[in-house]
């Protein structure tokens, strides 16, 4: 499916008048075991695709509570072999998108032709590599288009206007628009220049807009998607799954996806 | 022989080096690049830069004949370029000088910085204190540990030092989170790397401002001996100080050149700092390069008695040496560099580093194959004092095991 289930997916939603939200979780944080339990229940909160990290020795643009769910993750053993095993066992009770987030090591060293046909085995639909600027990405982009895997590239609030064209023009399935100068982790607020950064992005390119880091509840996660067609929340997933807080998960996702329909008890 | 003309334009070095960051940072890069480039053709730049290594660092450093080793060894004549002898105490300073420059020149007031075994750190603090930008250090816990003088050196000197816990706790974790404070701080802050690693233009900026060390001990060779060396050995941890001492002989084919990786307890154990000696391909810190790494790509930890070498990544270039064979890399033991280390204090009455101790005890296996009419030159890259503690304590608990 790889990148056309994206678009499909995505395209419905936003058709039928919701913003998009992707959570971010750990593979194997938690075991490889709760897997399955977790990413069907994130699609019945209402997620519109999940973003899965593979876990890294050494995520530079990670902040603490990534770090730490990845250190756990690698003490279960997790490994891109055996989230692809665990994956390929239940794909086909989940119809929406799951994105990998995995740093170049891990990747090259599985060997990048093998990694795309695997992706494509498991269903995997698209792959977001933090450490791959254009400038670099000609290493994997041929195998992953022939398997049709989307490669979803990182605009950054640095990036200058000639860089994000390029940016949004090669970017596969949606942008992601990285919405602080920092690493990942909640944030209380916002630079005030995001949601015009974000409107600009909307402007020059054709898929959807989707900003990431530091969204920690609905509030932002409607503020930023007001400005684009939603948001992508990792740290504070992460953290509410870590302490079992599966309501207030439920509530962040239901939150941030219906504009309009804000319920008293969701905002407090 | 052709012209080396490496890095090319991507920053590779054959299929190494490039530049593997975060978007976030890759326009502060980019700016880095050409206010580099620009600075170097720029003589106002140069000129300065010289002031500075001459009236404040002290170069150029003496290339001091060894003539008691040379003569117990009974090999070659051994020179030692006496990098020790710089202000802080070791090379590193050759290379902080010209980025806080630069800095300056960046219009940029505060610099980050990652260090090791501290003397980065120590170089990075003093010259921040002399152009009087704000700075900040990120250093492993262990590596605090073992270097609690330089840290203190540092805040001394202003800087405020923070450590790091993450990981094993030392350089590598320590460059993750200099990393990520550059990625929050992008916008009025410059990144001091301190060896020939990371994303381009780093490994070549650094590699240029050490090559200064490989300049004067070639033009000094040349004044007392008449002829260049038959042989150049270095220790790599990242390879800052091989680097700049290599790169001035690359084009000298009958020079030959020799690197020294941490060979910890042995290569065959899993606890050694040797990357070219034992490692793979991969990418670390935004550089493709041979790294320490397990069959999953999860970076492993580096082991040394050094703090300066106990890094798992090497700089591009240097794996660029090795795979065209023009350098040959080779490990010495934490054993043969403790040995060594005393070895040079008691026959020549200079205490090296740890981090050098590992060239001097190559050197020592290396006289054996050559003749007396036949001349070497080792980097002494710093000075040990910062280390007489652990080798106490290290020779202590030898004699009591």
């Amino acid at each position: 499916m790889g990148k056309q289930r994206i678009e499909e997916v995505f395209q419905d939603k936003l058709a039928a008048g919701q913003k998009l939200f992707v959570p971010y979780i750990m593979a194997g944080d938690g075991g490889l075991d709760i897997l399955e339990e977790r990413l069907l229940f994130l699609e019945e909160c209402g997620a519109s695709a999940v973003e899965l990290g593979i876990p890294f020795s050494d995520p530079v643009a990670d902040g603490p509570t990534i770090q730490d769910a990845g250190i756990r993750a690698l003490r279960n053993g997790t490994t891109l072999t055996s989230v692809f095993e665990t994956l390929e066992g239940f794909r086909n009770k989940l119809s929406m998108p799951i994105i990998f987030m995995a740093y170049l090591n891990p990747i090259y060293k599985y060997g990048i032709e093998k990694f795309a046909a695997d992706c494509e085995k498991a269903g995997v639909d698209g792959l977001i590599i933090p450490d791959l600027p254009l400038e670099e990405e000609a290493l994997v982009v041929d195998y992953l288009q022939e398997k049709s895997i989307a490669l979803i590239r990182l605009a950054a609030l640095t990036s200058p206007e000639e860089r994000l064209r390029e940016i949004a023009k090669r970017t596969e399935g949606f942008l992601y628009a990285v919405s602080v100068t920092g690493t990942t982790g909640a944030r209380a607020a916002h630079q005030a220049n995001v949601i015009n950064y974000l409107r600009d992005l909307k402007e020059i390119t054709d898929v959807p807009v989707l900003a990431g880091f530091g969204v920690s509840n609905p509030e932002q996660g409607r503020e930023l998607g007001s400005a684009c067609d939603g948001v992508i929340v990792g740290s504070k997933i992460v953290e509410l799954l870590y302490q079992d807080k599966i309501d207030e998960v439920k509530r962040l996702i239901q939150g941030s996806i219906y504009n309009t329909s804000i319920s008293s008890s969701s905002t407090r | 022989m052709t012209t080396y003309a490496m890095p090319d334009k991507q920053g590779r070095y054959g299929k190494f080096g490039g530049r593997f960051v975060p978007e976030l940072l890759m326009p502060a890069l980019l700016e880095l690049e050409e206010a580099y480039e620009k600075a170097m053709k720029d003589p106002d730049f140069t000129e300065e830069l010289d002031y500075y290594l001459k009236q404040y660092v002290g170069r150029e450093t003496p290339l001091y004949y060894a003539e008691n080793i040379s003569k117990q060894l009974g090999g070659p004549k051994i020179y030692l370029k006496r990098e020790d002898l710089n202000h802080t105490g070791a090379h590193k300073i050759n290379n902080t000088v010209g980025q806080a420059l630069l800095t300056k020149r960046m219009g940029k007031r505060k610099v980050v910085a990652e260090t090791g075994a501290g003397q980065h750190g120590v170089a990075t603090a003093t010259v921040c204190a002399l152009l009087g930008l704000e700075c900040v250090v990120f250093m492993g816990e262990e590596d605090i540990r073992r270097q609690k003088l330089n840290v203190f050196r540092m805040e001394l000197l202003g800087a405020k030092v923070e450590s790091v816990s993450q990981g094993s706790g030392t350089l590598k974790d320590a460059v993750n989170e200099a990393l990520r404070y550059w990625v929050s701080h992008v916008e009025d802050t410059h990144y001091i790397l301190g060896s020939v690693v990371g994303p381009h233009p780093f490994p070549k900026i650094v590699r240029d401002l050490q090559s200064v060390i490989g300049a004067e001990t070639r033009k000094q060779m040349l004044e007392q001996t008449e002829k260049l060396p038959d042989a150049v050995v270095a220790c790599v941890g990242g390879g800052s100080n091989a680097m700049g001492m290599f790169y001035p002989f690359i084009q000298d084919e009958t020079v030959k050149l020799y690197g020294v990786e941490a060979g910890g307890a042995g290569i065959t154990t899993n606890k050694h700092a040797a990357t070219l000696t034992a490692g793979n391909l991969g990418v670390l810190h935004g550089t493709m390069t041979h790294l320490l790494q397990d069959m999953h790509g999860q970076i492993q930890e580096a082991f040394s008695i050094s703090a300066g070498l106990d890094y798992p990544g090497v700089g591009p270039e240097h794996s660029h040496l090795h795979d065209t064979s023009r350098v040959t890399y080779t490990s010495i033991t934490d054993k043969e560099a403790l040995e060594a280390f005393q070895y040079l204090s008691k026959i020549e009455g200079i205490i090296p580093a740890l981090e050098s101790a590992h060239a001097v005890a190559y050197t020592m296996k290396l006289a054996k194959e050559m003749e007396p009419d036949q001349s070497l030159a080792i980097c002494l890259s710093g000075r040990g004092d910062k280390d007489v503690e652990q080798v106490k304590a290290a020779l202590e608990g030898n004699k009591n095991g």
